[in-house]
């Protein structure tokens, strides 16, 4: 049931062997050793496993690894400068103290870098909505909402 | 790992049809966020998938130049949402796809799977029943179209043969020129939630401040998403003062929900009637009727 498939992750052009009936999470995690990708519900309740498809964050854990093939798929992982630095995002939320056990932390980063790349800012209210497909099991919902709010001043503002 | 047997990536409608005829088990997948849920939960487990989700034929929203909007079903939430076209001519429906889960679940999810899953609290159902958006059907064997209002069989069931793909959604201009919308999702939290009730309303203003056409659906008052008929034909030709004044009464009088553990009848007969009346009000203002 193995199958292999070609994709860009975090920029580079990849060929990984999946089982068929893989999540893209699990290909990510198993395949490849990135586990910055969570896997909270894998019913697309929590948005832990969240990445970017081209571009676009969804929940990794109810997406097809084979889908992902000819796609670019960014993770959490993918953020690292050359110089090994964190990204402004990463930043932010340190600043924000928007970490607490940290287990929702790299999906909502990956949101946050979906928000951010959008180019302008928004209003509480607004972020608010593009957050909620993420929960906090920590409930730390005010200190993440002041990191993307930070994040996207900084960046954008 | 999701407990499903064989997949077969379709890159076409044809490949598609195919696939789906040569193999009785086999369930199309499209985002997969329904279908991967039952296959978790156990209720598909074992299944074999024929997957349309990079079928670019099937994919985007379009213009044609008669006027008729084709979505193609595998456009996500967001895509609709975001559409040019759907901005400007039938904003309503993109911010029903708006009202869907969360962004994750909006960038995934499909409206063709959102009518196809056959389910009463579908967020884009009622807004496209009132659109009366008209449904290609494929098969091996040809084409067959069927109006969105005649495809719901009941409670998860639609009348898709086996070997038939949902293959466009076509809105037609005289069912969205001059008409105002408004969709409100009633529901417990104002994201990932399924709607306790949803009402759905199209107005078309005539001369003189009365009701040209009417337009009025419900999801989850019924086992399928359903029009509010008697509704809509008791008001038309009112004056707007009058239906505003009526439409609760008379939705409550036609529409005949269930207790469910998400809510009483009596509660959705309530809100039911209220919305109806909100999103008459709403409507009304988007088409600029006189007030
Ligand atoms: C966390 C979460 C939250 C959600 N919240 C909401 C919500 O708020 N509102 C809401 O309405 N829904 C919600 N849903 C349900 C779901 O996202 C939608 O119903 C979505 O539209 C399903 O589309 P899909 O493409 O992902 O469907 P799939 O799972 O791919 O398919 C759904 C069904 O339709 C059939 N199908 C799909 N496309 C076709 C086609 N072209 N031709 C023939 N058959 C087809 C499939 O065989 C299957 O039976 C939620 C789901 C999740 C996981
Ligand atoms: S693990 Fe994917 S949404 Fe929870
Ligand atoms: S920090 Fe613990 S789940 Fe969010």
């Amino acid at each position: 049931m193995l199958q292999i498939i070609k994709l860009t992750v975090n920029g580079k052009p990849c060929e990984i062997a999946v089982d068929r009936r893989w999540s893209l999470a699990e290909a990510l995690r198993q395949a490849l050793g990135l586990t910055s990708v969570k896997k909270g519900c894998e019913v697309g309740e929590c948005g832990a496993c969240t990445v970017l498809v081209d571009g676009k964050a969804v929940d990794s854990c109810l997406y097809l690894a084979l889908w992902a093939e000819g796609k670019s798929v960014v993770t959490v992982e993918g953020l690292k400068s050359g110089d090994n630095d964190l990204h402004p995002i990463q930043k932010a939320f340190i600043e924000e103290c928007a970490v607490q056990c940290g287990f929702c932390t790299p999906g909502l980063i990956m949101s946050a870098v979906e928000i951010v790349g959008e180019g302008r800012v928004y209003s509480r209210d607004e972020l608010r909505k593009l957050l909620s497909g993420h929960l906090c099991r920590c409930t730390g919902y005010e200190n993440i909402l002041n990191a993307v709010e930070r994040a996207v001043r900084e960046i954008n503002g | 790992m999701f407990d499903f047997e064989n997949i077969v990536l379709a890159a076409s409608v044809e490949e598609a049809v195919a696939a789906l005829s040569a193999n009785e088990k086999a369930i199309v997948i499209s985002g997969g966020t329904d279908v991967l849920i039952k296959i978790r939960e156990g209720k598909l487990a074992g299944c074999d998938l024929v997957s349309i989700h990079d079928i670019p034929e099937l994919h985007g929203v379009r213009l044609t130049e008669d006027g008729c909007i084709h979505i193609g079903p595998t456009t996500t939430f967001a895509e609709l949402t975001n559409s040019p076209v759907i901005m400007e001519r039938i904003p309503v429906l993109g911010r029903a796809a708006d009202t869907v889960g969360g962004p994750q679940i909006r960038a995934m999810g499909t409206v063709g799977g959102n009518i196809s899953n056959g389910v009463t609290s579908a967020d884009t159902a009622t807004t496209l029943l009132n659109l009366e958006a008209e449904l290609t059907l494929t098969s091996p064997a040809g084409e067959r179209r069927v109006n969105v209002n005649d495809y719901y069989l009941g409670a998860g069931r639609v009348c898709l043969d086996h070997a038939e793909l949902l293959t466009d959604i076509c809105v037609k201009p005289e069912n969205y020129q001059g008409f105002g919308g408004c969709y409100i999702k009633y529901a417990m939290r104002n994201a990932m939630d399924i709607a306790t009730l949803g009402t759905s309303c199209l107005v078309k203003p005539g001369k003189g401040g009365v009701i040209d056409t009417l337009r009025l659906a419900f999801g989850v008052a019924a086992p399928v998403p359903m029009r509010a008929r008697n509704t809509e034909q008791a008001l038309t030709g009112k004056s707007y003062a009058e239906a505003l004044e009526e439409i609760a009464g008379l939705v409550r009088g036609e529409i005949t929900p269930r207790t469910s553990w998400r809510a009483s009848r009596e509660f959705r007969l309530q809100i039911a009637g209220e919305n109806a009346r909100r999103a008459l009000e709403a409507a009304w203002a988007e088409a600029g009727g006189e007030v």
